[in-house]
């Protein structure tokens, strides 16, 4: 009852108010700044020293690297995405690509720009074409997959280089088909695992064939290097 | 054909459709004339409708309208292209399959593409073509000189650009020529049939579709058995392309007609029998790069 008497007649109480000069009106207004302070500390990488900067960076690379070595279906891959391991895979790819047949000038093996420009262009354009039928991956996320998954042929490569040393007969001829083989379905595995969640269902197949004609042609290129006599 | 209780199937436009066939724009696209166009061009055609092919085509131009009408976007942004990516994988199965096995009276324009052409398969046929051709001519000639002590085996990886060169000229270039040709012919003489611009590249990629195992069957180094299957793939795309073309030019002037029809089939030869020439040496001697029969193949429309 007295509240609700007190309710009807509003500010009714305070006509009796009056402010007396000992109730402290100043103070302190900011914001405590501690949690904020802690999370620049974290994110300004100006002062450490430059070894740990590299490490965490080659360590993302790495970390990546297992994933494409043992793929299943994950999104780490995904979620940050670099374009360092898959620009250290071209340049390491078509380095080996290189030193085939050197001398003479209709020499016939790609040049490393023809590799350099295979890899970029042929990425750039299956992303094109999986975004274009209707996929919901980013533009550069799919060129980290695709470019993180030229690992298995890399070492495919560097593999062969090594049986080309012991000679270029038939037998090796044979072993460098299974590891290029076994490498370039090993890399086709893997993309479609990081990739295939990202497209629609009834289209699956139209995104696959153009990776599975990329690792192809580099298989290829790998398959086909012979070493100058 | 017309049933009373479905409210999408038109049942008697005889007279109007006549009329908008006189002055139809191929490139519009609303959602009335998508039902009345195939059924009136199927007439016009003389086609004779069987059941087989009545209910597909009732069927996909009911879920065409239930889609919604197309709005039209600039061709500067990517909306305007994902346009032509509008397919699912049965779709590129059943183009593909019809482009290498033509039927006498259905039109591939009509019965596959269905006024929904698309990029993929003519980029990605195109493609697949330049490399396998490249690696087969690798193949073939390392074949032929296996037993020569003088031979090094070299990738030539400077012909994958050639062969690029040649088959997307000829995949583009053609098409352009041609559909220009129709236009002018179009103002003069009414045509009932008119393709757009992408509808003749959609035909032209996928009859190239064939070459590709006929390409991969040349890495056999017997001349006789590369003569047959460049024959028989040059019969199958090319009366794939006659049969498509054959209604757009059929009301014309008889030497037009067959100016137009020879043309295409004889590009198609050129670029067959260049590639063949170029790309694979003879079993007996290597013989120098027929590269003219190549370059001829685009520039002499």
């Amino acid at each position: 009852m007295a509240a609700a008497e007190e309710a009807s007649r509003p500010f009714a109480g305070l006509s009796d108010v009056s402010i007396s000069e000992d109730i402290p009106v100043e103070g302190d207004i900011s914001v405590p700044v501690g949690p904020s302070t802690r999370r620049d500390e974290e994110f300004s990488t100006l002062d450490e020293p430059v070894k740990e900067t590299i490490l965490r960076d080659l360590r993302a690379v790495g970390n990546k690297f297992i994933h494409v070595l043992y793929p299943k279906r994950s999104t780490a891959l995904l979620r940050d995405w670099d374009l360092w391991g898959p620009l250290l895979l071209c340049v390491t790819l078509a380095l080996l690509l290189q030193g085939g047949a050197a001398d003479s000038d209709d020499q016939g093996g790609p040049q490393f720009a023809e590799v350099f420009v295979i890899i970029w262009f042929g990425s750039i354009i299956i992303t094109l074409n999986s975004k274009l039928l209707g996929g919901t991956i980013s533009f550069f996320q799919s060129l980290c997959v695709l470019g993180y998954c030229i690992l298995p042929l890399t070492v495919a490569m560097a593999v062969c280089r090594i049986v080309l040393v012991g000679g270029s007969g038939t037998v090796s001829f044979a072993v460098r088909l299974v590891v290029v083989t076994a490498s370039f379905g090993w890399s086709t595995f893997a993309s479609t695992a990081f990739l295939a969640d990202s497209q629609p269902p009834d289209r699956k197949a139209l995104v696959v064939y153009p990776v599975f004609l990329f690792y192809f042609v580099i298989g290829w290129m790998i398959l086909t290097f012979s070493p100058s006599q | 054909m017309a049933s009373a209780n479905d409210p999408f199937q038109f049942q008697e436009f005889e007279e109007a459709g006549h009329l908008l066939e006189a002055n139809r724009d191929a490139t519009t696209i609303s959602i009335e004339e998508d039902d009345i166009k195939p059924d009136k061009q199927r007439k016009a055609a003389g086609f004779t409708p069987d059941g087989d092919d009545e209910d597909p085509l009732a069927s996909d131009d009911k879920t065409e309208l239930l889609s919604g009408p197309k709005k039209s976007v600039p061709f500067w942004t990517f909306e305007y292209y994902q346009r032509f990516f509008d397919i699912e994988t049965h779709h590129v199965k059943e183009r593909i399959i019809g482009s290498v096995l033509p039927w006498p009276g259905k039109n591939f324009i009509h019965v596959h593409l269905r006024r929904n052409p698309d990029l993929y398969g003519p980029f990605w046929i195109c493609t697949t073509l330049v490399f396998a051709i490249a690696i087969s001519g690798n193949i073939s000639n390392f074949l032929v000189h296996l037993g020569k002590p003088n031979y090094k085996y070299t990738p030539e990886f400077r012909k994958v650009t050639i062969a690029a060169t040649a088959i997307f000229s000829y995949a583009w270039f053609v098409p352009l020529a041609l559909w220009g040709f129709l236009l002018w012919r179009n103002n003069k003489i009414m045509n009932l049939v008119s393709y757009s611009f992408m509808e003749i590249v959609c035909v032209y990629g996928y009859s190239l579709a064939i070459y590709i195992p006929a390409v991969v069957l040349w890495i056999i180094p017997f001349e006789w058995l590369r003569w047959c299957s460049i024959v028989v793939a040059l019969f199958l795309s090319g009366s794939v392309l006659v049969m498509t073309f054959w209604p757009a030019v059929r009301d014309d002037h008889p030497k037009v007609i067959i100016a137009v029809l020879s043309a295409i089939a004889v590009l198609n030869i050129l670029l067959a029998v260049g590639c063949k020439a170029y790309f694979f040496s003879k079993p007996e001697a290597v013989l120098p790069a027929a590269a003219t029969e190549v370059t001829k193949a685009p520039s002499s429309t």
